[in-house]
């Protein structure tokens, strides 16, 4: 069934009034995405695209069965928006919204620990993509028509490399089943363990492309994972080779502050976890190719 | 952002961090006139810049007179300094700190920062201050001490205690230690900083602790809650062609190489950057426009790239999601126009409205350079230069 998200998820859209929200629920709606609803505070009871907007989650939650929330909010407001969908019962929220503050995000990250672990909310992003499974439906502003549906699964931190990937295969006839985007902020809704671990027990995918860069401990995380856990391969590429240490490249994580932070030293920890890392950014489409095809021939 | 010395210390005093006595000093004579505002007979005065490693320099002095501060500043004043963290070119000396001279009995380090790990703020000290953090966590590993604040709770009595008692101290010091640490807490959970060092942190003769060295960056995404932080902003220690780039709202970071890169967003132009490398030239800068660049936006990345002198090609290159393509192409154009191209320039352009976006090119009659993929863009950029840059 693909991860997080299939044709049967009803999405609402948190600021579905602003034109950001309108222009990409438009998109989303057209590809044949659920959604359901709107919440924008102060504008319940009037309607946009021909869906509903209430003021709180809550309502939307009660009222249309919601299970997903999309957030175009203002980077001031974000962080609130994000609770507020958690406490109404939205299981799975992508966040946009780029220019966080980053203990804005810290405090989100110790409220979701409120909930049981059934009841919790799953957050990708912020400074993300979105999230989509081609042919069924997707949460956020990539260009959908770039995907092929298929059986690898991607995730990533940022979203253009994320299409060159997804363009590269489809150039040589490999599908996606998701593609996950988990943003560019140092302190993020889900990491690159989490979504891998997804992917492991998606029956629907079979192998998986992750695109990490310079910055944080995530990337050595998710190999110490796939070595120990994972019996599906996996392809990756780190951005970042030509990056300087220290310098912040655009995504606010982005820089190189700690040992094992560089692009080189996390090549190095992806391939000894045995992931197959890609020489360069063009190469992904051939570096999954090859995955693919060394698993054919195990 | 990174704000200056003097700064973090006024700022870390306002929450109860203390810190030595001291002015700040403009010219040779304000620097004399703060010597007698602060009475006592040694000062010692240091250069403000965003950097560390000053002293290794010659960016501070302790001094006797007032004849001798007066030299010493006459000498600093406006020249550039080059430290381990700077660039070749260094940071201009524009501002000078004069301070009482502390009686020095042991010096301690005491950092804080956003841990990535944990996802919370983390405290980090040693008993071993005046080092750098990281040849400290070289050399002795094992003289640091930490401690995670669980945010809901804000940091625990017994946790600045605990970290106290680690570092070795004793008596009325370790109470002073747990004032202390709580007040750089606050400082930094209510400024939205990213990163406070007290380095080093020491006990005076007469055991009272004092901030002797102050640093503080700030998160520049939370800087609309503190719009007086917000003002500390100083250009003069900026890469003045990342001061353009910031006031026109572009990211954007300088290198050293001759091929100006306008990418959108952060992990395509980083993978740029790296094809470049590859393909064996070097980029000349970072640059995201972001999504929805309108052509005015792309004609002012443009002018950006071009402001720095280096720059012997430009690599244009867009996977368009929230772009369009045949913006990009009008801006490219327009750039042509308003801002005067002499060089070579490559574009790829692909993903939304890609077709409009290559006739718009094709059909400008510009001597524009088009690639269809990353690789083709990268390598086409790199024979593009001129013999002489590529020798």
């Amino acid at each position: 069934m693909a991860i997080l998200i299939d044709e049967n998820t009803k999405v609402v859209v948190q600021g579905l009034s602003g034109r950001i929200g309108q222009f990409h629920a438009q998109e989303m709606i057209e590809y044949g995405t659920r959604v359901v609803a709107g919440v924008t505070p102060g504008k319940g009871g009037s309607t946009v695209l021909n869906r509903p907007v209430f003021n709180t989650v809550r309502e939307a939650v009660e009222q249309t069965g919601a299970e997903a929330s999309l957030l175009f909010v203002p980077p001031a407001f974000a962080a609130d928006a994000m609770m507020e969908a958690a406490d109404a019962g939205i299981r799975t929220a992508v966040c946009v919204t780029d220019g966080i503050p980053a203990q804005d995000m810290m405090r989100v990250k110790r409220f979701l620990r409120r909930y049981p672990r059934d009841r919790k909310m799953r957050l990708i992003g912020p400074n993300c993509a979105g999230i989509i499974s081609p042919g069924k439906g997707f949460m956020g502003i990539m260009p959908p028509a770039i995907y092929m549906p298929g059986r690898v699964g991607i995730v990533g931190r940022s979203g253009t490399l994320g299409y060159e990937a997804a363009s590269q295969m489809k150039a040589l006839g490999i599908g996606i089943s998701s593609s996950i985007g988990i943003g560019g902020d140092p302190i993020n809704g889900s990491s690159f363990k989490d979504i891998l671990e997804l992917f492991e027990n998606d029956p629907e995918t079979d192998a998986v492309m992750m695109i990490g860069e310079i910055g944080g401990p995530q990337e050595a995380e998710a190999a110490a994972y796939a070595r120990d856990h994972m019996t599906k391969p996996v392809g990756a590429y780190i951005a970042g080779l030509a990056a300087p240490k220290g310098r912040q490249m655009g995504h606010a994580g982005a820089i190189i502050s700690a040992f094992g932070e560089s692009a080189q030293e996390k090549v190095e920890i992806l391939s000894s976890a045995g992931i197959t890392v890609a020489p360069n950014p063009s190469a992904m489409g051939r570096t999954m190719a090859e995955v693919l095809g060394l698993k054919a021939a195990a | 952002m990174d704000i200056h010395e003097h700064q973090a210390k006024e700022i870390l005093k306002s929450f109860g961090v203390p810190v030595p006595r001291g002015g700040l000093a403009y010219s040779p004579e304000q620097a004399a006139y703060r010597t007698r505002e602060l009475g006592g007979n040694a000062w010692v005065v240091k250069a403000q810049i965003h950097s560390g490693g000053r002293g290794e320099v010659g960016g501070v002095k302790v001094c006797r007179s007032e004849q001798e501060v007066a030299e010493f500043a006459r000498g600093l004043l406006g020249r550039q300094l080059v430290t381990k963290q700077t660039d070749a070119n260094g940071k201009g000396v524009f501002r000078l700190w004069v301070e009482e001279a502390s009686d020095i009995a042991q010096e301690l380090y005491l950092g804080f920062v956003l841990d990535r790990k944990t996802e919370r703020i983390m405290i980090v000290a040693s008993g071993h201050g005046g080092m750098e953090i990281e040849d400290l966590a070289e050399e002795d590993p094992d003289s640091l001490v930490r401690s995670v604040v669980d945010p809901a709770v804000g940091l625990a009595l017994y946790q600045a205690r605990e970290l106290g008692f680690r570092l070795g101290l004793e008596g009325k010091q370790v109470d002073q230690f747990s004032t202390f640490l709580r007040a750089c807490y606050r400082a930094y959970r209510d400024l939205d900083a990213m990163m406070v060092e007290i380095n080093p942190l020491v006990i005076t003769g007469a055991g009272d602790l004092v901030a002797l060295d102050a640093k503080m960056s700030f998160d520049s995404n939370a800087l609309y809650k503190h719009p007086g932080i917000a003002s500390l902003r100083d250009p003069s220690q900026e890469d003045p062609r990342e001061s353009h780039a910031f006031d026109n709202g572009l990211a954007y970071v300088g290198l050293d190489g001759d091929i100006g890169c306008i990418i959108n967003g952060a992990g395509l132009a980083m993978a740029s950057m790296d094809m470049i490398q590859l393909a064996g030239g070097e980029p000349a800068n970072f640059l995201d426009i972001g999504g929805g660049a309108s052509p005015e936006r792309v004609c002012q990345a443009f002018r950006t790239v071009l402001s720095d002198q280096n720059v012997a090609v430009i690599l244009v290159n867009i996977f368009a999601g929230i772009n369009r393509c045949d913006w990009i192409a009008k801006g490219v154009i327009q750039a042509y126009k308003e801002v005067g191209i002499e060089i070579p320039v490559v574009v790829r352009l692909s993903g939304t409205n890609v077709e409009e976006g290559q006739k718009i090119i094709r059909e400008s009659g510009l001597p524009i350079i088009s690639a269809d993929t990353l690789e083709e863009a990268a390598e086409r950029a790199v024979a593009a230069r001129p013999q002489s840059a590529a020798a």
